[in-house]
Protein backbone atom coordinates (compact mmCIF):
# COMPACT_ATOMS: atom_id res chain seq x y z
CA UNK A 1 0.00 0.00 0.00
CA UNK A 2 0.65 3.21 -1.18
CA UNK A 3 2.20 5.58 2.12
CA UNK A 4 -0.28 8.68 2.74
CA UNK A 5 1.55 10.28 5.25
CA UNK A 6 5.16 10.49 4.80
CA UNK A 7 7.51 12.39 7.32
CA UNK A 8 11.15 12.61 6.99
CA UNK A 9 13.98 13.26 9.40
CA UNK A 10 11.40 15.54 11.55
CA UNK A 11 13.14 17.82 14.34
CA UNK A 12 11.72 20.75 16.73
CA UNK A 13 13.74 22.24 19.27
CA UNK A 14 11.34 24.21 21.36
CA UNK A 15 12.90 28.13 22.50
CA UNK A 16 13.82 27.37 25.67
CA UNK A 17 15.98 24.24 23.61
CA UNK A 18 13.98 21.35 24.70
CA UNK A 19 14.23 19.17 21.69
CA UNK A 20 11.45 17.38 21.49
CA UNK A 21 11.35 15.81 18.39
CA UNK A 22 15.20 14.25 17.33
CA UNK A 23 14.49 13.53 13.64
CA UNK A 24 11.59 11.83 13.10
CA UNK A 25 11.31 9.51 9.85
CA UNK A 26 8.01 7.46 9.31
CA UNK A 27 6.08 5.94 6.63
CA UNK A 28 2.13 5.64 7.67
CA UNK A 29 0.08 3.82 4.87
CA UNK A 30 -3.43 4.42 3.79
CA UNK A 31 -6.12 2.45 5.61
CA UNK A 32 -3.98 1.48 8.43
CA UNK A 33 -4.30 2.35 12.28
CA UNK A 34 -1.11 2.99 13.73
CA UNK A 35 -0.87 3.40 17.33
CA UNK A 36 2.02 6.18 18.91
CA UNK A 37 2.94 4.48 21.82
CA UNK A 38 5.34 6.65 24.48
CA UNK A 39 5.40 7.73 28.36
CA UNK A 40 4.23 11.75 29.16
CA UNK A 41 6.65 14.13 27.54
CA UNK A 42 7.72 11.56 24.62
CA UNK A 43 6.96 13.84 21.98
CA UNK A 44 4.02 12.21 20.51
CA UNK A 45 1.28 15.34 20.99
CA UNK A 46 4.57 17.57 19.37
CA UNK A 47 5.00 15.11 16.12
CA UNK A 48 0.93 15.49 15.68
CA UNK A 49 0.76 19.11 16.55
CA UNK A 50 4.36 19.67 13.90
CA UNK A 51 2.33 17.30 11.21
CA UNK A 52 -1.02 19.49 11.36
CA UNK A 53 0.70 22.89 11.05
CA UNK A 54 0.25 23.89 14.94
CA UNK A 55 3.76 23.56 15.55
CA UNK A 56 6.17 24.67 13.01
CA UNK A 57 9.32 22.21 12.38
CA UNK A 58 13.17 23.05 13.24
CA UNK A 59 14.05 20.99 10.29
CA UNK A 60 12.80 17.65 7.96
CA UNK A 61 9.69 17.60 6.12
CA UNK A 62 6.40 16.02 5.88
CA UNK A 63 4.85 15.22 3.44
CA UNK A 64 0.51 14.54 2.68
CA UNK A 65 -1.32 12.99 0.42
CA UNK A 66 2.25 13.57 -1.76
CA UNK A 67 1.66 17.63 -0.52
CA UNK A 68 3.96 19.52 1.55
CA UNK A 69 2.62 20.66 4.61
CA UNK A 70 4.90 23.84 4.64
CA UNK A 71 4.62 25.33 0.97
CA UNK A 72 1.04 23.19 -0.17
CA UNK A 73 -0.42 23.83 3.41
CA UNK A 74 -3.58 23.97 2.16
CA UNK A 75 -4.07 20.76 0.20
CA UNK A 76 -2.34 19.05 3.03
CA UNK A 77 -4.20 20.19 5.83
CA UNK A 78 -7.51 19.81 3.74
CA UNK A 79 -6.67 15.86 4.32
CA UNK A 80 -6.03 15.77 8.09
CA UNK A 81 -8.78 16.06 10.59
CA UNK A 82 -7.70 16.69 14.21
CA UNK A 83 -8.69 15.26 17.51
CA UNK A 84 -6.97 16.89 20.32
CA UNK A 85 -6.28 15.44 23.59
CA UNK A 86 -7.54 18.25 25.91
CA UNK A 87 -11.21 19.28 25.61
CA UNK A 88 -10.96 22.28 23.69
CA UNK A 89 -14.88 23.11 23.14
CA UNK A 90 -16.49 27.46 23.48
CA UNK A 91 -18.69 26.10 26.27
CA UNK A 92 -21.65 28.92 24.70
CA UNK A 93 -21.90 26.74 21.23
CA UNK A 94 -24.27 24.55 20.63
CA UNK A 95 -23.34 20.88 19.15
CA UNK A 96 -24.70 21.27 15.70
CA UNK A 97 -23.25 24.73 15.30
CA UNK A 98 -19.51 23.96 16.62
CA UNK A 99 -19.55 21.10 14.29
CA UNK A 100 -20.62 22.69 10.74
CA UNK A 101 -18.11 25.35 11.95
CA UNK A 102 -15.88 23.23 11.78
CA UNK A 103 -16.87 22.04 8.10
CA UNK A 104 -16.66 25.80 6.97
CA UNK A 105 -13.38 26.53 8.32
CA UNK A 106 -12.27 23.97 5.88
CA UNK A 107 -13.41 25.56 2.89
CA UNK A 108 -16.42 22.84 2.46
CA UNK A 109 -19.88 23.73 1.35
CA UNK A 110 -22.21 23.28 3.73
CA UNK A 111 -24.10 19.83 4.31
CA UNK A 112 -25.81 19.39 6.65
CA UNK A 113 -27.37 15.95 5.97
CA UNK A 114 -23.24 14.61 6.18
CA UNK A 115 -23.57 16.62 9.49
CA UNK A 116 -25.98 14.99 10.35
CA UNK A 117 -24.92 11.49 10.05
CA UNK A 118 -21.42 12.09 11.45
CA UNK A 119 -23.65 13.00 14.87
CA UNK A 120 -26.07 10.44 14.35
CA UNK A 121 -22.53 7.70 14.23
CA UNK A 122 -21.50 9.33 17.77
CA UNK A 123 -24.61 9.41 19.25
CA UNK A 124 -24.73 12.98 19.49
CA UNK A 125 -27.61 13.52 17.24
CA UNK A 126 -30.03 14.23 20.06
CA UNK A 127 -27.45 16.37 21.86
CA UNK A 128 -27.28 19.08 18.52
CA UNK A 129 -29.18 21.28 20.31
CA UNK A 130 -27.48 21.48 23.60
CA UNK A 131 -24.56 23.49 24.44
CA UNK A 132 -21.29 22.30 25.06
CA UNK A 133 -21.06 23.45 28.56
CA UNK A 134 -24.00 20.65 28.97
CA UNK A 135 -22.39 17.93 27.92
CA UNK A 136 -20.42 15.49 29.78
CA UNK A 137 -16.86 14.70 29.48
CA UNK A 138 -17.28 11.64 27.07
CA UNK A 139 -20.02 13.21 25.13
CA UNK A 140 -17.59 16.27 25.02
CA UNK A 141 -14.91 14.20 23.38
CA UNK A 142 -17.08 12.71 21.07
CA UNK A 143 -18.15 15.93 19.50
CA UNK A 144 -14.01 16.81 19.23
CA UNK A 145 -14.56 13.85 16.91
CA UNK A 146 -17.45 14.78 15.14
CA UNK A 147 -15.54 18.48 14.45
CA UNK A 148 -12.40 16.40 13.41
CA UNK A 149 -14.62 14.02 11.17
CA UNK A 150 -17.02 17.27 9.40
CA UNK A 151 -14.37 17.95 6.50
CA UNK A 152 -14.37 14.14 5.61
CA UNK A 153 -10.08 14.27 5.81
CA UNK A 154 -8.78 11.12 4.62
CA UNK A 155 -6.53 10.82 7.98
CA UNK A 156 -7.55 11.47 11.46
CA UNK A 157 -5.08 12.10 14.34
CA UNK A 158 -6.44 11.24 17.72
CA UNK A 159 -4.41 12.74 20.48
CA UNK A 160 -5.02 10.28 23.41
CA UNK A 161 -8.59 9.73 23.07
CA UNK A 162 -8.89 7.59 25.63
CA UNK A 163 -7.10 9.45 28.45
CA UNK A 164 -8.67 9.87 31.69
CA UNK A 165 -11.99 8.15 30.51
CA UNK A 166 -14.06 4.80 31.71
CA UNK A 167 -13.83 1.50 30.70
CA UNK A 168 -17.32 2.26 28.61
CA UNK A 169 -16.54 4.48 27.04
CA UNK A 170 -13.09 3.55 25.88
CA UNK A 171 -14.51 0.85 24.33
CA UNK A 172 -17.03 2.97 22.51
CA UNK A 173 -14.19 5.16 21.33
CA UNK A 174 -12.22 1.85 20.04
CA UNK A 175 -15.90 0.92 17.99
CA UNK A 176 -15.83 4.23 16.54
CA UNK A 177 -12.03 4.06 15.29
CA UNK A 178 -13.10 0.81 14.10
CA UNK A 179 -15.65 2.10 12.44
CA UNK A 180 -13.94 4.76 10.74
CA UNK A 181 -11.23 2.60 9.35
CA UNK A 182 -13.83 0.54 7.67
CA UNK A 183 -14.83 3.77 5.87
CA UNK A 184 -11.44 4.16 4.72
CA UNK A 185 -10.22 6.28 6.76
CA UNK A 186 -6.39 6.30 7.64
CA UNK A 187 -5.56 6.66 11.73
CA UNK A 188 -3.05 7.62 13.95
CA UNK A 189 -3.40 7.54 18.00
CA UNK A 190 -1.72 8.61 20.35
CA UNK A 191 -1.55 6.73 23.88
CA UNK A 192 0.35 5.25 27.06
CA UNK A 193 -1.97 2.03 27.40
CA UNK A 194 -0.44 -0.97 25.50
CA UNK A 195 -4.19 -2.33 25.63
CA UNK A 196 -5.42 0.28 23.42
CA UNK A 197 -2.86 -0.34 20.81
CA UNK A 198 -3.39 -4.05 21.41
CA UNK A 199 -7.25 -3.70 21.17
CA UNK A 200 -7.36 -1.77 17.67
CA UNK A 201 -3.81 -1.11 16.13
CA UNK A 202 -2.58 -2.36 12.86
CA UNK A 203 1.20 -1.28 13.62
CA UNK A 204 2.38 -0.10 16.88
CA UNK A 205 5.22 2.79 16.52
CA UNK A 206 7.16 3.08 20.20
CA UNK A 207 8.32 6.79 21.24
CA UNK A 208 10.64 8.01 23.60
CA UNK A 209 12.67 10.72 24.04
CA UNK A 210 11.38 12.29 20.61
CA UNK A 211 12.89 9.38 18.59
CA UNK A 212 11.39 6.47 17.30
CA UNK A 213 12.51 3.41 18.53
CA UNK A 214 10.56 1.28 16.52
CA UNK A 215 7.79 0.67 14.30
CA UNK A 216 5.97 -2.67 13.41
CA UNK A 217 3.04 -4.87 13.12
CA UNK A 218 1.36 -5.38 16.85
CA UNK A 219 1.03 -9.20 16.60
CA UNK A 220 5.40 -9.31 16.84
CA UNK A 221 5.40 -6.85 19.11
CA UNK A 222 2.95 -8.27 21.48
CA UNK A 223 4.70 -10.97 21.61
CA UNK A 224 7.32 -9.46 22.71
CA UNK A 225 5.41 -7.64 25.38
CA UNK A 226 3.81 -10.64 26.95
CA UNK A 227 7.46 -11.50 28.39
CA UNK A 228 7.93 -11.90 31.65
CA UNK A 229 10.87 -12.61 34.29
CA UNK A 230 10.92 -15.05 37.41
CA UNK A 231 13.99 -14.13 39.48
CA UNK A 232 14.83 -16.91 41.19
CA UNK A 233 16.90 -16.14 44.02
CA UNK A 234 19.30 -19.14 46.12
CA UNK A 235 20.13 -19.63 49.60
CA UNK A 236 23.61 -20.60 48.32
CA UNK A 237 25.37 -19.49 45.05
CA UNK A 238 26.11 -21.85 42.34
CA UNK A 239 28.59 -21.50 39.62
CA UNK A 240 26.62 -22.47 36.98
CA UNK A 241 22.75 -23.70 35.96
CA UNK A 242 22.68 -27.23 37.43
CA UNK A 243 22.07 -29.60 34.54
CA UNK A 244 19.09 -30.73 35.68
CA UNK A 245 17.81 -27.29 34.90
CA UNK A 246 19.13 -26.56 31.15
CA UNK A 247 15.40 -27.71 29.57
CA UNK A 248 14.10 -24.06 31.10
CA UNK A 249 16.89 -21.46 29.78
CA UNK A 250 17.70 -20.11 32.47
CA UNK A 251 20.38 -17.53 32.80
CA UNK A 252 22.69 -16.99 36.62
CA UNK A 253 22.47 -13.82 37.56
CA UNK A 254 23.91 -11.69 40.58
CA UNK A 255 27.28 -13.45 40.40
CA UNK A 256 25.58 -16.72 40.71
CA UNK A 257 23.75 -15.91 43.12
CA UNK A 258 20.01 -15.69 41.38
CA UNK A 259 18.09 -17.77 38.38
CA UNK A 260 16.45 -15.86 35.92
CA UNK A 261 13.48 -17.21 34.10
CA UNK A 262 11.64 -15.68 30.98
CA UNK A 263 8.07 -16.85 30.41
CA UNK A 264 5.30 -15.76 28.18
CA UNK A 265 2.17 -14.61 30.32
CA UNK A 266 -0.03 -15.67 27.44
CA UNK A 267 1.11 -18.94 26.41
CA UNK A 268 -1.13 -22.15 27.83
CA UNK A 269 1.24 -23.11 30.62
CA UNK A 270 3.91 -20.60 32.13
CA UNK A 271 6.20 -23.78 33.25
CA UNK A 272 7.15 -21.86 36.52
CA UNK A 273 5.42 -24.87 38.67
CA UNK A 274 7.61 -27.77 36.93
CA UNK A 275 10.51 -25.07 37.04
CA UNK A 276 10.18 -24.87 41.01
CA UNK A 277 9.73 -28.33 41.15
CA UNK A 278 13.04 -28.87 39.25
CA UNK A 279 14.89 -26.52 41.45
CA UNK A 280 13.82 -28.39 44.39
CA UNK A 281 14.87 -31.87 43.27
CA UNK A 282 18.07 -30.28 41.96
CA UNK A 283 18.46 -29.87 45.97
CA UNK A 284 19.13 -25.95 45.61
CA UNK A 285 17.13 -23.77 49.12
CA UNK A 286 15.60 -20.45 47.85
CA UNK A 287 15.92 -17.68 49.57
CA UNK A 288 13.35 -15.93 47.50
CA UNK A 289 10.95 -15.81 44.34
CA UNK A 290 10.00 -12.68 42.35
CA UNK A 291 8.68 -11.67 39.60
CA UNK A 292 9.20 -8.46 36.94
CA UNK A 293 7.60 -7.26 34.00
CA UNK A 294 9.67 -5.04 31.66
CA UNK A 295 7.83 -1.38 31.14
CA UNK A 296 7.65 -0.51 27.73
CA UNK A 297 10.08 2.36 28.52
CA UNK A 298 12.46 -0.29 29.69
CA UNK A 299 12.27 -2.67 26.98
CA UNK A 300 12.75 -0.37 23.59
CA UNK A 301 15.24 1.67 26.15
CA UNK A 302 16.99 -1.82 25.73
CA UNK A 303 16.53 -2.12 22.51
CA UNK A 304 17.73 0.56 21.23
CA UNK A 305 21.53 0.65 23.66
CA UNK A 306 21.94 -3.07 22.30
CA UNK A 307 20.84 -2.96 18.86
CA UNK A 308 21.98 0.59 17.93
CA UNK A 309 19.41 0.65 14.68
CA UNK A 310 15.95 0.14 16.60
CA UNK A 311 14.07 -0.88 13.65
CA UNK A 312 16.46 -3.43 12.94
CA UNK A 313 16.79 -4.71 16.75
CA UNK A 314 16.68 -8.45 16.56
CA UNK A 315 13.65 -10.12 18.66
CA UNK A 316 15.56 -12.33 21.11
CA UNK A 317 17.20 -8.88 22.81
CA UNK A 318 13.76 -8.25 24.50
CA UNK A 319 13.11 -8.46 27.81
CA UNK B 1 -8.89 32.95 -0.76
CA UNK B 2 -11.13 30.67 1.10
CA UNK B 3 -13.85 32.40 1.06
CA UNK B 4 -15.81 30.11 2.67
CA UNK B 5 -13.23 29.97 5.86
CA UNK B 6 -13.58 33.74 6.27
CA UNK B 7 -17.68 33.49 6.30
CA UNK B 8 -17.32 30.73 8.63
CA UNK B 9 -15.05 32.52 10.98
CA UNK B 10 -17.09 35.60 10.68
CA UNK B 11 -20.38 34.21 11.18
CA UNK B 12 -19.53 32.18 14.30
CA UNK B 13 -18.11 35.83 15.43
CA UNK B 14 -20.74 37.45 14.84
CA UNK B 15 -23.25 34.83 16.60
CA UNK B 16 -21.57 35.49 19.29
CA UNK B 17 -22.56 39.69 19.32
CA UNK B 18 -26.30 38.57 18.46
CA UNK B 19 -26.03 36.15 21.40
CA UNK B 20 -25.31 39.41 23.70
CA UNK B 21 -27.28 41.65 21.41
CA UNK B 22 -29.52 43.39 24.14
CA UNK B 23 -26.18 44.21 26.13
CA UNK B 24 -24.72 45.56 22.57
CA UNK B 25 -27.11 47.81 21.90
CA UNK B 26 -27.94 48.72 25.61
CA UNK B 27 -25.11 49.75 26.53
CA UNK B 28 -24.03 52.33 23.80
CA UNK B 29 -26.89 53.84 23.94
CA UNK B 30 -27.05 54.41 27.77
CA UNK B 31 -23.89 55.74 27.92
CA UNK B 32 -23.80 58.13 24.70
CA UNK B 33 -27.53 59.21 26.72
CA UNK B 34 -25.46 60.03 29.58
CA UNK B 35 -22.65 61.64 27.81
CA UNK B 36 -25.40 64.27 26.69
CA UNK B 37 -26.79 64.76 29.52
CA UNK B 38 -23.86 65.69 31.34
CA UNK B 39 -21.40 67.40 28.30
CA UNK B 40 -24.26 68.59 26.40
CA UNK B 41 -27.06 69.46 28.54
CA UNK B 42 -25.33 70.44 32.22
CA UNK B 43 -21.85 71.44 30.87
CA UNK B 44 -22.48 72.02 27.22
CA UNK B 45 -25.29 74.88 27.77
CA UNK B 46 -22.42 76.99 30.05
CA UNK B 47 -19.64 76.56 26.97
CA UNK B 48 -19.94 78.79 23.76
CA UNK B 49 -19.86 77.38 20.21
CA UNK B 50 -16.78 75.75 19.50
CA UNK B 51 -15.51 76.86 16.03
CA UNK B 52 -19.29 77.65 15.25
CA UNK B 53 -20.77 74.82 16.02
CA UNK B 54 -22.86 74.11 19.02
CA UNK B 55 -21.27 72.20 21.95
CA UNK B 56 -23.25 69.09 21.99
CA UNK B 57 -23.03 68.74 18.39
CA UNK B 58 -19.24 69.44 18.25
CA UNK B 59 -18.24 66.50 20.84
CA UNK B 60 -20.42 63.98 18.37
CA UNK B 61 -17.87 62.77 16.19
CA UNK B 62 -15.70 62.46 19.21
CA UNK B 63 -17.86 60.20 20.88
CA UNK B 64 -18.88 58.10 18.25
CA UNK B 65 -15.01 57.70 17.44
CA UNK B 66 -14.13 56.83 21.39
CA UNK B 67 -16.82 54.35 21.76
CA UNK B 68 -16.11 52.71 17.75
CA UNK B 69 -11.98 52.56 18.95
CA UNK B 70 -12.97 50.87 22.12
CA UNK B 71 -15.38 48.51 21.02
CA UNK B 72 -13.28 47.53 18.29
CA UNK B 73 -10.33 46.89 20.16
CA UNK B 74 -12.17 44.98 22.81
CA UNK B 75 -14.23 43.25 20.12
CA UNK B 76 -11.31 42.20 17.91
CA UNK B 77 -8.78 41.11 20.76
CA UNK B 78 -11.62 39.45 22.53
CA UNK B 79 -12.09 37.20 19.64
CA UNK B 80 -9.15 36.09 19.18
CA UNK B 81 -7.97 35.97 22.85
CA UNK B 82 -10.87 33.59 23.63
CA UNK B 83 -9.86 30.58 21.62
CA UNK B 84 -6.16 30.77 22.44
CA UNK B 85 -7.41 30.78 26.05
CA UNK B 86 -9.79 27.99 25.57
CA UNK B 87 -7.34 26.21 23.47
CA UNK B 88 -9.49 25.51 20.19
CA UNK B 89 -7.32 27.86 18.45
CA UNK B 90 -5.97 24.83 17.37
CA UNK B 91 -8.75 24.08 14.92
CA UNK B 92 -7.77 27.58 13.05
CA UNK B 93 -4.18 27.23 12.73
CA UNK B 94 -4.64 23.53 11.58
CA UNK B 95 -7.15 24.25 8.88
CA UNK B 96 -6.52 25.50 4.91
CA UNK B 97 -6.49 29.14 5.93
CA UNK B 98 -4.00 31.83 5.71
CA UNK B 99 -3.45 34.37 7.79
CA UNK B 100 -5.33 36.78 5.50
CA UNK B 101 -8.29 35.07 5.76
CA UNK B 102 -8.18 34.53 9.74
CA UNK B 103 -7.90 38.21 9.84
CA UNK B 104 -10.68 38.96 7.36
CA UNK B 105 -13.13 36.82 9.64
CA UNK B 106 -12.36 37.92 13.05
CA UNK B 107 -11.38 41.90 12.41
CA UNK B 108 -14.38 41.94 9.83
CA UNK B 109 -16.51 41.00 12.07
CA UNK B 110 -15.11 43.24 15.41
CA UNK B 111 -15.48 46.29 12.73
CA UNK B 112 -18.70 45.20 11.88
CA UNK B 113 -19.73 44.75 15.24
CA UNK B 114 -18.25 48.28 16.53
CA UNK B 115 -19.58 49.80 12.93
CA UNK B 116 -23.26 48.82 14.03
CA UNK B 117 -22.45 50.33 17.87
CA UNK B 118 -21.34 54.01 16.17
CA UNK B 119 -24.36 54.05 13.84
CA UNK B 120 -26.75 53.01 17.24
CA UNK B 121 -24.56 56.35 18.49
CA UNK B 122 -25.04 58.91 15.86
CA UNK B 123 -28.87 58.21 16.12
CA UNK B 124 -29.26 58.64 19.67
CA UNK B 125 -27.13 61.47 19.21
CA UNK B 126 -29.31 62.88 16.48
CA UNK B 127 -32.09 62.45 19.47
CA UNK B 128 -30.61 65.52 21.35
CA UNK B 129 -29.08 67.88 18.77
CA UNK B 130 -29.17 68.62 15.76
CA UNK B 131 -26.87 66.67 13.21
CA UNK B 132 -26.07 67.85 10.08
CA UNK B 133 -23.31 65.99 8.33
CA UNK B 134 -21.56 68.05 5.03
CA UNK B 135 -19.53 64.86 3.50
CA UNK B 136 -21.18 61.95 3.75
CA UNK B 137 -19.37 59.53 1.87
CA UNK B 138 -15.96 60.72 3.73
CA UNK B 139 -17.70 60.18 7.24
CA UNK B 140 -18.94 56.54 6.02
CA UNK B 141 -14.76 56.05 5.25
CA UNK B 142 -13.56 57.22 7.85
CA UNK B 143 -16.14 55.33 10.44
CA UNK B 144 -15.49 52.48 8.29
CA UNK B 145 -11.56 52.53 8.28
CA UNK B 146 -11.90 53.80 11.74
CA UNK B 147 -13.41 50.65 12.61
CA UNK B 148 -11.39 48.21 10.50
CA UNK B 149 -7.92 49.27 12.00
CA UNK B 150 -8.24 49.28 15.32
CA UNK B 151 -10.28 45.74 15.05
CA UNK B 152 -6.74 45.36 13.68
CA UNK B 153 -4.67 46.56 16.42
CA UNK B 154 -7.43 44.86 18.72
CA UNK B 155 -6.31 41.28 17.07
CA UNK B 156 -2.55 42.03 17.74
CA UNK B 157 -3.36 43.12 21.15
CA UNK B 158 -5.61 39.61 21.39
CA UNK B 159 -2.89 37.69 20.30
CA UNK B 160 0.01 39.41 22.54
CA UNK B 161 -2.10 38.92 25.90
CA UNK B 162 -1.17 36.48 27.79
CA UNK B 163 -3.93 36.64 30.52
CA UNK B 164 -7.25 38.64 30.42
CA UNK B 165 -5.49 41.49 32.78
CA UNK B 166 -3.05 42.26 30.03
CA UNK B 167 -6.07 42.30 27.49
CA UNK B 168 -7.42 45.10 29.57
CA UNK B 169 -4.28 47.15 29.58
CA UNK B 170 -3.70 48.32 26.65
CA UNK B 171 -7.07 49.82 25.92
CA UNK B 172 -7.12 51.12 29.45
CA UNK B 173 -3.66 52.69 29.75
CA UNK B 174 -2.98 53.86 25.99
CA UNK B 175 -6.24 53.83 24.19
CA UNK B 176 -8.69 56.05 26.27
CA UNK B 177 -6.04 57.99 27.52
CA UNK B 178 -5.42 59.31 23.66
CA UNK B 179 -8.71 59.26 22.95
CA UNK B 180 -9.35 61.78 25.62
CA UNK B 181 -6.87 64.01 24.79
CA UNK B 182 -7.48 63.13 21.32
CA UNK B 183 -9.39 66.69 20.90
CA UNK B 184 -13.06 64.15 21.54
CA UNK B 185 -14.11 67.04 23.34
CA UNK B 186 -12.35 69.80 22.42
CA UNK B 187 -10.95 71.53 19.67
CA UNK B 188 -7.14 71.62 19.32
CA UNK B 189 -6.95 75.14 19.02
CA UNK B 190 -8.14 75.68 22.88
CA UNK B 191 -4.94 74.50 24.09
CA UNK B 192 -2.20 77.02 24.97
CA UNK B 193 0.47 76.29 22.14
CA UNK B 194 2.63 73.88 23.43
CA UNK B 195 0.37 71.60 23.87
CA UNK B 196 -0.96 72.16 20.62
CA UNK B 197 2.27 70.67 18.98
CA UNK B 198 2.72 67.88 21.66
CA UNK B 199 -0.86 66.69 20.41
CA UNK B 200 -0.18 66.25 17.09
CA UNK B 201 1.80 63.53 18.32
CA UNK B 202 -1.47 61.78 19.41
CA UNK B 203 -2.75 59.78 16.27
CA UNK B 204 -6.36 59.79 17.28
CA UNK B 205 -6.06 63.68 16.63
CA UNK B 206 -6.22 62.78 12.67
CA UNK B 207 -9.19 60.56 13.27
CA UNK B 208 -11.05 62.61 15.31
CA UNK B 209 -10.33 66.05 13.44
CA UNK B 210 -10.99 64.24 9.59
CA UNK B 211 -14.25 62.75 11.08
CA UNK B 212 -15.35 66.05 12.61
CA UNK B 213 -14.44 67.61 9.53
CA UNK B 214 -17.11 64.66 7.33
CA UNK B 215 -19.23 66.99 9.83
CA UNK B 216 -18.78 70.11 9.93
CA UNK B 217 -16.73 70.74 7.33
CA UNK B 218 -14.14 72.16 10.04
CA UNK B 219 -10.27 69.97 10.89
CA UNK B 220 -7.81 70.80 13.46
CA UNK B 221 -5.63 69.27 10.58
CA UNK B 222 -5.94 68.60 6.97
CA UNK B 223 -8.37 65.82 6.06
CA UNK B 224 -5.40 64.32 3.75
CA UNK B 225 -3.68 64.09 6.58
CA UNK B 226 -6.07 62.33 8.30
CA UNK B 227 -6.83 59.88 5.68
CA UNK B 228 -3.27 59.07 5.18
CA UNK B 229 -3.02 58.83 8.97
CA UNK B 230 -5.52 56.41 9.15
CA UNK B 231 -4.44 54.50 5.82
CA UNK B 232 -0.82 54.29 6.88
CA UNK B 233 -1.89 52.42 10.45
CA UNK B 234 -4.19 50.09 8.68
CA UNK B 235 -1.10 49.02 6.84
CA UNK B 236 1.19 49.24 10.02
CA UNK B 237 -1.46 46.47 11.67
CA UNK B 238 -1.38 44.88 8.24
CA UNK B 239 2.45 44.32 8.42
CA UNK B 240 2.55 43.69 12.11
CA UNK B 241 -0.05 40.66 11.87
CA UNK B 242 1.14 39.12 8.59
CA UNK B 243 4.71 38.94 10.65
CA UNK B 244 2.90 37.11 13.61
CA UNK B 245 1.65 34.69 11.21
CA UNK B 246 5.08 34.50 9.48
CA UNK B 247 6.52 33.72 12.50
CA UNK B 248 3.90 32.36 14.98
CA UNK B 249 5.34 34.55 17.99
CA UNK B 250 2.66 33.66 20.45
CA UNK B 251 0.10 31.67 18.40
CA UNK B 252 2.41 28.60 17.20
CA UNK B 253 4.98 27.14 18.73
Amino acid sequence: MAAILSIRDLRKMYDGGFEALKGVSLDIEEGEILALLGPNGAGKTTLISTVCGITTATSGSVSVGGFDNVSQFRAARALIGLVPQEITLEPFTKVLDTVTFSRGLFGKPANAELIGSILRKLSLWEKRDSRIMDLSGGMKRRVLIAKALAHEPRILFLDEPTAGVDVELRKDMWEIVRELKAGGVTIILTTHYIEEAEAIADRVGVITGGELLLVEAKEQLMARMGQKQLEVQLAKPVEAVPEALSQHNLQLVNGGGGLLYTYDTRAERTGITTLLNDVAQAGLVLSDVQTRESSLEDIFVGLVSTGGDSKGAAEGDAA
Amino acid sequence: MNWTAVATIYKAEMARFWRTFLQSFISPVLSTSLYFVVFGSAIGSRIQEVDGVEYGAFIVPGLVMLSVITQSISNASFGIYFPKFIGNIYEILSAPINFLEVVAGFAGAAATKSLFIGVVILCTASLFVDLSIQHPVAMVAFLVLTCLSFSLMGFIIGIWAGNFEQLQLVPLLVVTPLVFLGGSFYSISMLPPVWQTITLFNPVVYLVSGFRWAFFGQADVPVLLSLCAIGGFTLACMAVIWWIFKTGWRIRA
